[in-house]
């Protein structure tokens, strides 16, 4: 259990059943007056957010949550499935809970998988990704006409400005963060 | 960490506290921090130190000196509060405490007045004060020309929210009300005296003669930061017991914490005359006078602990 003391930032609580992850936290306390433990949360599940004050005797449960390590095995339909190489149970999570990270997810990746209790809720994926070029337009040795960048496609799908000596069958590092070009990657 | 000008400010600024109080004739103390009572407060959580308390404010030994006879007392001091950590909070922190015989809050507000006109002057070099002498917060300049603005706590209920202070207490609301609607609009034009507490929301301060429901309580802000508390002092024993039990009860059934009647302080009250007192807070006045948003950014050193 947590007391409204030990609320502070990023910190992780359980509130009717639901993950919560603290947002903004400011504690107030006015002359003579009680002590006020003002939050904003987001629902690690549903992502809405809410804001709420709290006084000294308040007591919040840990959230149940623990991330595991496990390799991306396929995807179907809209199920991304995974899988834990230490015990080979699967589970899968939907396009909607990955969001942009559908944009580096290749067979056999290792990713972080957030569960709360059973659930799988989130995934966290490694800072940078090598991912192959599968569609470029060839460079033109020469070519001064000034632009930096062109698109690429890369492996899964997904599309992003480069710079123009990157060419198909290239790997090339993606910052999984912002999806932005990093450099080009040696086999 | 403070940096090495923060450092050099709060030198600066102690000294300039002490030489405003010691020109008008007050003496400086150093009471105690170590003390086998302290004063009831319900909303107040003291550090143990084996069978004693570190205290929360000097406002009990400072009191049975003026009881003493001295009648002009300041006293810069470091005081400690368990729980509270914020932005405008340390678990120890610096008071600038002084009492005035003779006077009622109403003195105590213009000397407010003429003493941080005089703590602006003397530290103008600080980045949070413009040529003019007016305070700069957050793109905001803040006159501290007389008068300032006041405000009583009836006023700014009507003004900020749908309940009046007595509707709130009953609904456990006052607080927070006061937190997220009225005070971060107050003392952004002038400072801002926020005045006449309900009753129960001054333990230590005299009740107001022509409105007994409301104590002659005030709280000073600037730019949003309450920076000061003062009152007219209760000198009457029998009527401030009442108030302590009250405390004390609260304290057990709130969070089960135990507190003795302060017996000695009492006694002397009897033979205190009327006095004004006001606790000011020296981090948050250095915090207004640089234009620093943390307190922890103008204290030389927080240790966690």
């Amino acid at each position: 259990m947590f007391s409204a003391s030990d609320l502070r930032k990023g910190l992780k609580v359980q509130i009717d059943g639901q993950p919560f992850i603290i947002t903004e936290f400011e504690f107030s306390k006015p002359g003579k007056g009680q002590a006020l433990y003002r939050t904003k949360m987001r629902n690690m599940i549903t992502g809405n957010q809410f804001t709420q004050t709290y006084r000294s005797n308040d007591k919040f449960e840990k959230a149940d949550l623990e991330e595991r390590t496990m390799q991306f095995l396929y995807a179907q339909d809209n199920e991304f499935h995974f899988m834990d190489t230490s015990n080979y149970e699967q589970i899968f999570l939907n396009k909607d809970q990955l969001g942009d990270n559908i944009n580096y997810l290749v067979e056999n990746m290792e990713v972080q998988i957030l569960f709360f209790g059973e659930r799988p809720i989130d995934v966290s994926m490694p800072m940078f990704v090598n991912l192959e070029v599968t569609t470029a337009d060839p460079w033109v040795k020469g070519d001064t006409s000034g632009t930096d960048t062109k698109p690429v496609t890369v492996e899964t799908g997904f599309v992003l400005q480069v710079p123009p000596f990157v060419e198909q069958g290239d790997k090339i590092q993606i910052d999984t963060r912002t999806g932005d070009y990093v450099t080009r990657v040696k086999e | 960490m403070s940096s090495l000008l923060a450092l050099q400010q709060r030198s600066q600024l102690l000294q300039v506290v002490r030489s405003f109080f010691t020109t008008r004739d007050f003496l400086e103390v150093d009471t105690p921090l170590l003390l086998p009572n302290i004063i009831p407060e319900s909303q107040i959580l003291s550090f143990r130190c084996e069978d004693s308390f570190l205290h929360t404010s000097p406002e009990l030994p400072m009191k049975m000196l003026l009881a003493q006879g001295a009648d002009k007392l300041f006293q810069i001091c470091h005081c400690f509060r368990k729980g509270e950590r914020g932005r405008l909070h340390l678990p120890e922190f610096t008071m600038l405490e002084w009492y005035r015989a003779g006077w009622s809050y109403e003195e105590l507000m213009l000397q407010c007045e003429e003493f941080l006109g005089t703590v602006a002057k003397e530290m103008v070099v600080c980045s949070g004060i413009d040529a003019d002498g007016d305070l700069l917060r957050y793109g905001r300049k803040i006159s501290l020309l007389p008068p300032w603005q006041r405000l009583s706590v009836a006023e700014a209920f009507g003004e900020y929210s749908d309940l009046s202070p007595e509707e709130a207490i009953e609904q456990d609301l006052f607080d927070e009300i006061l937190v997220t609607k009225i005070e971060p609009n107050l003392g952004w034009e002038r400072p801002t005296f926020l005045y006449d507490y309900p009753v129960s929301l001054g333990s230590l301060a005299r009740c107001k003669e022509e409105n007994p429901t409301v104590a002659e309580r005030f709280e000073l802000y600037i730019g949003g930061i309450e920076l000061a508390n003062g009152f007219s002092e209760l000198i009457d024993p029998e009527e401030q017991r009442r108030r302590f039990v009250y405390e004390i009860e609260q304290m057990r059934v709130n969070s089960n914490i135990k507190l003795s009647m302060p017996e000695e302080f009492l006694q002397s009250l009897s033979s205190m005359q009327d006095t004004a007192g006001i606790a000011l807070g020296f981090d948050r006045l250095l915090m207004l006078l640089t234009g620093l948003d943390r307190v922890e950014k103008i204290v030389p050193l927080v240790l966690e602990v």
